[in-house]
């Protein structure tokens, strides 16, 4: 019956319509953004090297990628830290 | 003084040489004096779409190199005494004319027609630049795919580098039951991805190939929506206020209510 209500009403969220639309989403984030793969790894590189003065990190498993919510693009960076230096 | 507009997307085969045809058509009917202006040279293809190929004897790239006047190249519509068509050149390429040939020309074609239209080749290179070269506005035409509106975000982009600014949007050969159904990004979703102002909708539209193929305008045929759509249209290049066409809301809303109640 959900289903069909939602269906009916063209809010399925699993709808091929949902999935263009993010995708879209994401791709203009970093079309607009104009920072190629190779900025966002050299990027990635000088991040670790600071941060590392500063604490011992996981450098596999860094993340750093472009995302959006609403109108703006954020920078997100998930750095997991093993401990702190002294 | 003429105004002219540029009627582009990145993508090809999303309606431009259509939408150029028909608001060209359309402003003739309403009794404006109208230029259309094919651009993309190698692939002309606005003078079929018209119905005029018969009738070619000079080309855009005689007039800008001098081969011909600007009047011996201009051909006269069959049926719109208002309407007329500067066709492409089949035989060159985009390195034909330059952009600065292009400012001059869109100069001259002012003084004489109130609408000059002119239709973009695809992609962003040499001939996208010659298009918009002498252009004071832009309206841009999309169709609701990922690609074609990712193509149209990057269009406006460089138009607005190109001090174009706030071009307008189309969005073409929108199924109103796919969107229905969750399976087409709708008006909605678009605008809000684009973030620009919304000229027009066309429907997908079997009439607009049955009157492609006689070489006619949609805009002139009455009964058809993409028609109605083409009109309303032409009625907001000049600057009236009509209201758009919402054609998942205007049949969708009550075509459900209908199912729902079992009235089918
Ligand atoms: N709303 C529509 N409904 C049905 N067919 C359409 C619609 N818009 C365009 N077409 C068809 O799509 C094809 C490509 O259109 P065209 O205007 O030549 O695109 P472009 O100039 O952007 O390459 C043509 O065959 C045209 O008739
Ligand atoms: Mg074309």
């Amino acid at each position: 019956m959900l289903e069909f209500l939602s269906k009916l009403f063209g809010r399925d969220s699993g709808s091929s319509k949902t999935v263009a639309k993010e995708r879209l989403r994401l791709v203009l984030v970093h079309d607009r953004s104009s920072i190629s793969p190779q900025l966002l790894e050299t990027l990635k590189a000088e991040m670790i090297q600071v941060i590392s003065n500063y604490m011992d990190i996981d450098e596999q498993g860094l993340e750093v990628s472009l995302d959006s919510s609403g109108n703006s693009v954020a920078l997100v960076a998930n750095i997991p830290v093993r401990g702190m230096k002294r | 003084m003429g105004e002219v507009i540029v009627i582009t997307s990145g993508k090809g085969g999303v309606g431009k040489t259509t939408t150029t045809a028909n608001i060209g058509t359309g402003l003739a009917m309403m009794g404006q004096k109208v230029v259309l202006v094919d651009t993309d040279i190698g692939l002309r293809n606005l003078d079929v779409v018209l119905g005029l190929e018969n009738r070619i004897v000079y080309d855009l790239v005689d007039v800008v190199s001098g081969n011909c006047r600007l009047r011996q190249a201009l051909i006269r519509d069959k049926k719109l005494e208002g309407l007329h068509l500067l066709p492409a050149a089949q035989t060159r390429d985009k390195n034909a004319i330059s952009p600065d040939q292009m400012l001059e020309l869109c100069a001259d074609l002012k003084k004489e027609f109130e609408y000059i239209i002119i239709d973009c080749p695809a992609g962003i290179e040499q001939g996208f630049r010659n298009a918009i070269a002498g252009a004071e506005k832009a309206i841009v035409v999309t169709t609701p795919e990922v690609s074609a509106v990712r193509d149209a975000d990057r269009i406006i982009g460089l138009l607005e580098a190109a001090e174009l600014r706030e071009p307008k949007l189309i969005i073409n050969r929108i199924r109103p039951k796919m969107v229905r159904q969750g399976d087409m990004m709708g008006i909605d979703d678009i605008i809000d991805i684009l973030a620009v102002d919304l000229l027009g909708v066309i429907p997908e539209d079997e009439m607009i190939v049955i009157t492609t193929n006689r070489g006619e305008a949609v805009v002139m045929d009455q009964n058809s929506r993409s028609g109605l759509a083409y009109r309303n249209i032409a009625r907001r290049v000049t600057g009236e206020d009509v209201p758009v066409l919402d054609f998942d809301e205007a049949e969708g809303f009550f075509k459900r209510l209908k199912k729902m109640i079992g009235m089918k």
